[in-house]
């Protein structure tokens, strides 16, 4: 069982390595969606059936659609796919946020505390679960939901140019 | 694969089963496992390969006949040996790779959409017992796997090099994510009142019979002929079939994210579409045609999966029914039907759905009551819908000759 978990973190952790060390963004994308899809595998081994199909639903049917779309609609040509950084002062205000946000994620993984049970894991319906999301955690649903749009809304402002309307394009 | 019978269970009905177990019985105990999995894998890929490959001569005969011509006829009696004449031809074809493209995607685009593709079969219950894998969340897992081939078309587009390429695979991704909406909302009124995501569980809400006479299919409710309709359309959308094949209009797009493509890889990307077409329309069976259930109780004796494959095929022969008679929709057209007309409906039908659950308890008369007002809920909104949207818009004008 162990040698199965060793490759899913190799195949997740491996794709993520590769996507940052690429200079083609949409390789990095497409790379990222197969970490996306180890994560998922990575709970399918764990017994979380639910959470993951919903990985592979949103990540790596959606998110990853999200992000080429943005890729793409912002891109003016292919050359323009592989940037370099354009001055010492950006490449440097990128690595620190790039810091910043890690040390926030590393914080918050580390502050919050990991109950480790010795018993079996404990048989988690689909039902439940849907419980769960619909009661306590409705406001949660939502704001990841609000959020989703939000950044779909971004990309569509950020490629979105003042072109004139066709008329022939009325339907 | 419950080897515990239940009532009306023939030798026939556990045929395949017996046979599956008499074949792995050769293998000592641990192996067995893998080798029954295998075997499941095996009889999958070789029955869905042979179901693509007199498909795709089935379409050719059908859409001939339609149009008042023999179709393919020369290979074989009745045009039979045509698939194998077109298989060979597909493999000893030479595989060109644009000089410019991205060598490692352009291999790989093919080959994930038909992983992808192939994935979905293998939670559909094609019977009583033959259930390849019997997840908690299958449809759950059939529609993750099938939103999954979306990121191949993109593959294949970009990797490409060409912008015609690039610009069609965009347009089959608008035209997929549109049409993933509707799907999935006419699915959730079934989930919803059945109270399981899984396929298994599905069928078994099905089972039974109303007066021993209707069955008590989801097809069969006012909700659920209506959420049918919007998953077919958008089953249709999804597996790029006419009305809604402009990602390719092998006539005017010159084959669309394909353009690059040529050979073997050329024929998975018809294979998976194929494939993506029987899985969708095996979803539709499972979900809305009461599975493998027989229509009539007297007609229990023939083997449930016999009787999914005849739902199966039923279906697959609308598909080539449909493209063979209704012309091409333009994007705009495509884009604006699911969004300002199905998606909305598919919500309509939630509330129909839980509205048909609510009432369910409710005494002798008023049932004609909850009739009337759940097929009010049905047709009111279409119809509504399509006059809104139909106001104003003519039959285009021609000026020129």
């Amino acid at each position: 069982m162990n040698a199965v978990l060793i490759l899913i973190a190799l195949v997740t952790v491996g794709a993520a390595i590769l996507a940052m060390s690429r200079r083609n963004l949409l390789h990095s994308v497409l790379l990222f969606a197969g970490s996306w899809a180890g994560v998922g595998a990575f709970f399918l081994w764990a017994g979380a059936e639910f959470a993951a199909f919903a990985q592979v639903l949103v990540y790596v049917g959606a998110i990853s659609m999200v992000v080429l779309f943005a890729v793409l609609l912002t891109r003016r040509s292919r050359e323009d796919l592989a940037p370099g950084p354009v001055s010492r002062s950006r490449a440097i205000s990128a690595v620190l946020a790039g810091i910043a946000v890690a040390a926030v994620l590393l914080a918050a993984v580390a502050g919050t505390p990991l109950a480790v049970s010795a018993g079996p894991a404990p048989a988690v319906s689909v039902r439940q679960i849907g419980g769960e999301l619909m009661g306590p955690h409705a406001a949660a649903l939502l704001v990841v939901g609000v959020l989703l749009t939000v950044a779909l809304l971004g990309a569509v402002v950020l490629a979105a140019g003042d072109r004139p309307e066709n008329p022939e394009d009325a339907p | 694969m419950i080897p515990g019978a239940p009532t009306g269970d023939t030798l026939l009905e556990r045929a395949p089963v017996l046979l599956r177990d008499w074949l792995v019985g050769f293998l000592p105990g641990p192996a067995r496992w893998a080798a029954g999995s295998l075997l499941m894998i095996v009889a999958i890929l070789a029955v869905f390969g042979t179901l693509f490959a007199f498909l795709t001569l089935a379409e050719r005969k059908i859409l001939a006949r339609v149009q008042n011509r023999p179709g393919p006829n020369r290979t074989g009696w009745f045009g039979l040996l045509q698939p194998f004449a077109d298989g060979v031809k597909m493999l000893t074809k030479e595989d060109i790779v644009p000089r410019a493209a991205d060598p490692v995607l352009h291999f790989l685009a093919p080959v994930a959409l038909i992983a992808f593709s192939l994935l979905t079969f293998a939670v559909i219950p094609y019977g009583r017992h033959l259930v390849p894998v019997d997840l908690d969340s299958s449809i759950l897992y059939f529609f993750a796997a099938g939103t999954a081939t979306e990121l191949a078309v993109f593959m294949a587009g970009w990797a490409s090099h060409n912008k015609f390429a690039l610009l069609a695979a965009m347009r089959a991704l608008a035209q997929l994510i549109s049409y993933e909406l509707p799907l999935l909302l006419s699915v959730v009124p079934v989930v919803l009142a059945t109270g399981t995501l899984s396929a298994t569980g599905v069928v078994a809400a099905q089972s039974g019979w109303k007066w021993d006479l209707v069955p008590r299919w989801v097809v069969f409710t006012p909700w659920g002929a209506a959420g049918f309709v919007i998953f077919m359309i958008s089953a249709l959308a999804e597996s790029n079939r006419s009305p809604f094949d402009l990602p390719e209009a092998e006539s005017e797009l010159i084959a669309g994210h394909l353009t690059e493509y040529s050979g073997f890889k050329y024929a998975l990307f018809f294979m998976a579409e194929y494939f993506g077409m029987c899985a969708l329309s095996g979803m539709a069976v499972t979900l809305f045609l009461g599975g493998w259930h027989a229509p009539l109780p007297l007609l229990e004796f023939i083997p449930s999966y016999v009787w999914f494959a005849v739902k199966l095929l039923a279906l697959l022969l609308g598909f080539i029914w449909i493209r063979a008679t209704l012309p091409r929709l333009r994007i705009d057209q495509l884009t604006r039907l699911a969004w300002k007309f199905l998606v909305p409906l598919a919500l309509v039908n939630l509330a129909t759905a839980a509205f048909w659950s609510l009432s369910a308890p409710w005494p002798g008369p008023l049932q004609l009551l909850r009739w009337a007002v759940a097929l009010g809920l049905v047709a009111g909104p279409f119809l509504l819908l399509s006059r809104g949207l139909t106001a104003g818009l003519r039959p285009r004008v021609y000026r020129y000759a």
